[in-house]
């Protein structure tokens, strides 16, 4: 059974090429993505921090931020 | 009413969403899996081979879709000067682009045991070629401009150009004799693809799309989060 999944016919080198090639691209994006993402958010965070008590007032009051720096925390 | 894709008001939706849509894409994708690899009956003249068909096709699929959806956020973006949609479009692209990757790369390998040769200069092959080509001079485009109104201009114009060669991508199979064999999938018609194929088909069509859907968000994400940086730079 295990064997002729594999084999399928002499075609299970083209057919799991094709499948492997097709998943590692989507590891690959994905973690690509992810580190990408989370770079830029810990470099808000980071500038956030460094910011004074009058600025970092102001930058809250916009919901977005707030956002951020609650996923940021949560991840 | 574009008010409605304001970056504020979505970033809360979009931040919370990835999670749930890759949560799906593995259930789907497994199913999707089960079906291709082990479920799906071979096929009389290609045996095995056709199973190259359950990634070479919806990654072909999303790729033109995903191409012809950022024409029209870019023309769009254009015409309303909303620069949310040009944000979309750039956050779609790198899917695109990979899927466009994915249907060529895995065509030359289906190519092989059907056709005898892993590459062959048919006319849909080389438009989803060009395609790709496209793709990456959008991509470039994005990285190698500074100014956002040259930018914007650059991207619509090349998004312009290569949605003419979508419907060539399309119909090339009907217009020139190709390796290709014409459409098996017709929304208008009746399909001539047996329903134990088009399910698992169908089915990694989707398991794609939410692939494609947790990329874009996950991209989008980011590029909100930049542009705010570049506020708190500014305080």
């Amino acid at each position: 059974m295990i064997n002729e999944l594999l084999f399928m016919n002499g075609y299970g080198i083209y057919v799991f090429s094709a499948f492997i090639f097709t998943l590692s691209s989507f590891a690959t994006l994905y973690f690509v993505t992810k580190t990408q993402f989370v770079k830029e958010q810990n470099k808000f965070v980071a500038k956030f921090g460094s910011l004074n008590t009058d600025k970092a007032k102001s930058a809250k009051s916009q919901r977005i931020n707030k956002e951020i720096l609650a996923n940021a925390s949560n991840n | 009413m574009f008010k409605l894709f304001h970056p504020n008001k979505i970033f809360q939706i979009t931040s919370k969403a990835p999670k749930y849509i890759l949560f799906l894409f593995v259930i789907v994708l497994s199913v999707g899996l089960t079906e291709a690899l082990i479920l799906s009956p071979e096929d009389y003249k290609q045996s095995d081979a056709v199973r190259i068909m359950y990634v070479h096709v919806p990654a072909a699929w999303i790729s033109l879709g995903i191409f012809s959806s950022i024409t029209f956020l870019s023309i769009s973006g254009f015409i309303f000067k909303n620069k949310n949609f040009f944000l979309i479009s750039k956050s779609l692209a790198p899917s695109g682009f990979v899927f466009n990757v994915i249907a060529l790369v895995t065509g030359a390998i289906w190519g092989k045991p059907t056709w005898g040769t892993w590459w062959a200069w048919d006319a849909r092959i080389t438009s989803m070629l060009i395609l790709a080509l496209f793709y990456a001079m959008y991509l470039i485009s994005w990285r190698i401009y500074e100014s956002e109104e040259k930018v914007f201009k650059i991207t619509t114009f090349i998004t312009i150009l290569g949605i003419v060669n979508i419907p060539i991508i399309k119909y090339s199979v009907d217009w020139w004799n190709t390796l290709h064999q014409p459409a098996s999938i017709n929304i208008l018609s009746k399909s001539s693809i047996h329903s134990s194929m088009l399910f698992p088909l169908l089915i990694m069509t989707a398991a794609f799309a939410l692939f494609s859907l947790l990329i874009f968000l996950m991209k989008y994400n980011t590029e909100l989060i930049k542009i705010k940086n570049k506020g708190l730079d500014r305080l």
